[in-house]
């Protein structure tokens, strides 16, 4: 996994509220037995005006120009700002997936599904949020917005704003660390675990 | 000091405590195809086994075709869902994993065929890749749903990290009114306190309405947890759990029976447990529902009428409401029940089992689905429901009745499968989620009870028995 630690991007603002991971990345796409290659289908419904199915050439479908993420201005945004609920329903890792192979490395939004913001971390991504009144400011926001994960703060149109993260989470996500191989570093405990857990529970 | 049944079964799971978070030990991790090959491929990649193989039962669902399987999976005409098919076939066969293949009678939803088999139990930490795992706490599990590099941690490490939810209970009083069943009630429940409602919460449902239902009813109701945004809903283990599970295949028997029922019955909220917050419903005001929009709060009674933006005092709520008609195609103010439909889907982890097949059945008996429907599925959630039905004689009061009676699996609930919706077409589901596109690109979803759905074919337009 890749490190964050700082990101200096412009962000694209996507101002809807329950976006769930069905809009993120349609069902047809998760047929693939692959990580990557998610991107060009992020917001497939949105972003396309005719129905997108797996093998596509999407350079060539017609697109909606109307979608946030097909202007000119927001080209090369790493940071999505949007509302409330965001990343809602199944818990496909193909939306983190895709928005990470689109390019985002950060999403702020007032609140976040709990799935989809777990799998967040597993993928590179921070997800931030911040109350309903710091979005409608974010939304207005011209220009770089700089997101700095050591410190967490948010730095737009020269104001400053503070976010939460866990502090673990944070570590994991800052040093791009493989959680498989920290939690096997707990093997002893886990097989100590298992010990007295199946002579307890002897049915399992 | 008094316990929650959330609070009793994550600690009873507890290998290791960190500051904010725990290593939960798993005993039961379900895979299916859609979220499992970057897992096992992440697996392979590391040179890591699976740490425990008797954790895992593998079915593949999402993707089966629900109609003639005699050729096998060599037989599945989408490449694509073929091969993430022999994909999971193949990775299981590699590492040793347990897996009821597509043309086993035991094959089915991953939801259905875990509590059916006993392989989902009482007590137990139950993941999988998929949201609906919810479904398993109405046998008193800590049942959730991950995604795909959990999936991976789980097979390589037994554990997964969780930081604990709060405690949300939602009280159920009083008797059900006619035709309404635990899919109304989920509704409606997730119409009250909204699609985020549960987000950060573990919900236990609880009270008389709650106590009364089957269990297969609690499975309907946590099943949709997930769409109040909590990842676990659970109900109380009591005697009805206790006969649901009890002579399963998986299921303990003789003395390691009567040692696990004593645990089990210790599965309950204590009294005077903390809850950090208590949702109070009158069973009395819970109608049949059936969704008007794209999300599973937007949601009415069946004599409801469809709501007006311009009422709506909140911007963010009115846009909401406005983006939904304005997808679905209806008017404010539309009564519900003169909305006709095209499609009609009984099926999905939510409504298939056989209770949910016999609620449809009695609706439809001697009677005909209307000239408007162009087509009416049923799908069971299992091959051994399907055979049930069968011997009840269920599949032929489908059939007289203008239904396809079609083969086990997800099918039109997420459409990944041949089972879709065209665009513009209407359909009344049983499923789960009305998201813009769920069944097809296009495709309008309204989210009903089996009742209802059944009802609403013969109508060819939403309505009532």
């Amino acid at each position: 996994m890749e490190k964050f630690t700082t990101l200096v991007s412009i962000a694209a603002p996507l101002n809807r509220a329950n976006i769930d991971t069905d809009a993120i990345i349609p069902k047809q796409f998760l047929k693939s037995i692959k990580r990557s290659g998610f991107g060009p289908n992020l917001f497939d419904e949105w972003r396309y005006l005719n129905a997108g199915e797996v093998g596509m050439d999407n350079s060539k479908r017609p697109i909606n120009t109307d979608f946030v993420l097909n202007k000119a201005e927001y080209q090369g945004a790493k940071i999505l700002i949007t509302r409330e609920n965001f990343g809602c329903g199944s818990s496909r890792e193909h939306a983190p997936w895709a928005l990470e192979d689109y390019g985002f490395k950060a999403i702020i939004a007032p609140s976040f599904a709990d799935i989809f913001y777990n799998n967040c971390f597993k993928n590179g991504i921070l997800p931030i949020v911040q109350n309903n009144d710091i979005m409608d400011e974010l939304f207005l926001v011209n220009g770089d917005i700089t997101i700095d994960l050591e410190v967490q703060t948010i730095l737009a149109n020269n104001k400053e704003y503070s976010f939460e993260v866990d502090a673990e989470r944070k570590r994991r996500l800052m040093n791009g660390l493989d959680d498989i191989a920290l939690t096997l570093q707990h093997s002893d405990e886990i097989k100590s675990f298992e010990k007295t857990y199946f002579k307890k529970y002897s049915w399992l | 000091m008094p316990q929650t049944l959330y609070d009793k079964l994550m600690s009873a799971h507890v290998v290791r405590e960190e500051a904010t978070t725990a290593l939960i030990y798993i005993d039961r991790q379900l895979i299916h195809e859609v979220t499992s090959p970057q897992a096992f491929e992440g697996l392979e990649l590391a040179g890591r086994k699976p740490w425990r193989l008797a954790a895992s039962i593998a079915v593949p669902d999402h993707n089966v075709p629900t109609t003639d399987r005699s050729s096998g999976v060599s037989g599945i005409e989408d490449p694509i869902s073929k091969l993430q098919i022999e994909t999971l076939d193949s990775n299981c066969e590699k590492f040793g994993i347990n897996e009821i293949q597509m043309n086993d009678i035991r094959q089915g939803i991953v939801h259905v065929v875990g509590p059916e088999q006993g392989a989902t139990l009482p007590g137990m930490s139950i993941v999988c890749g998929d949201s609906h795992t919810s479904t398993h706490g109405a046998l008193g599990a800590l049942a959730f749903g991950i995604g795909t590099s959990e999936v991976e941690h789980v097979l390589a490490t037994g554990c997964l990290w969780q930081s604990k939810s709060k405690n949300l209970k939602i009280e159920v009083n009083g008797d059900l009114n006619k035709y309404v069943s635990a899919k109304d009630i989920a509704l409606y429940i997730i119409g009250q306190i909204g699609t985020a409602g549960g987000t950060g919460f573990a919900i236990e449902f609880a009270g008389t309405s709650i106590q009364k239902l089957s269990v297969e009813g609690r499975m309907t109701l946590c099943n949709m947890a997930i769409e109040a945004g909590a990842r676990v809903g659970m109900v109380a283990v009591d005697d009805k759990t206790l006969e649901y599970v009890k002579g399963r295949p998986m299921t303990p028997t003789g003395e390691q029976w009567d040692k696990a029922a004593e645990y089990w019955n210790t599965l309950h909220s204590d009294e005077g447990a903390y809850f950090d917050k208590v949702v109070n419903i009158d069973a009395q005001n819970i109608k049949p529902q059936v969704t008007w929009g794209t999300s599973p709060e937007m949601v009415i009674a069946v004599d409801g009428l469809v709501p007006d933006p311009t009422k709506e005092p909140d911007p963010v709520k009115a846009q909401s409401i406005k983006n939904a008609l304005n997808y679905i195609h209806l008017e404010a103010n539309t009564p519900i029940n003169t909305v006709s439909i095209d499609k009609v889907f009984i099926g999905s982890c939510t409504n298939s089992r056989i209770e949910d097949l016999r609620a449809a059945a009695d609706v439809a008996k001697g009677k005909h689905i209307a000239d408007n429907i162009k087509l009416a599925l049923v799908v069971p959630g299992s091959g051994l429901i399907k055979a049930q039905a069968e011997k009840e004689g269920l599949d032929k009061i489908f059939t007289e009745a203008g239904f396809e009676w079609r083969e086990a699996g997800c099918s039109m609930c997420l459409a990944m499968n041949a089972d879709k919706l065209e665009v513009g077409e209407r359909c009344a589901s049983t499923s789960n989620r009305n998201f813009e596109g769920r069944q097809g690109q296009g495709s309008f979803t309204h989210l009903v009870s089996p009742e209802i759905a059944a009802a609403s074919a013969i109508a060819g337009h939403f309505a009532q028995p």
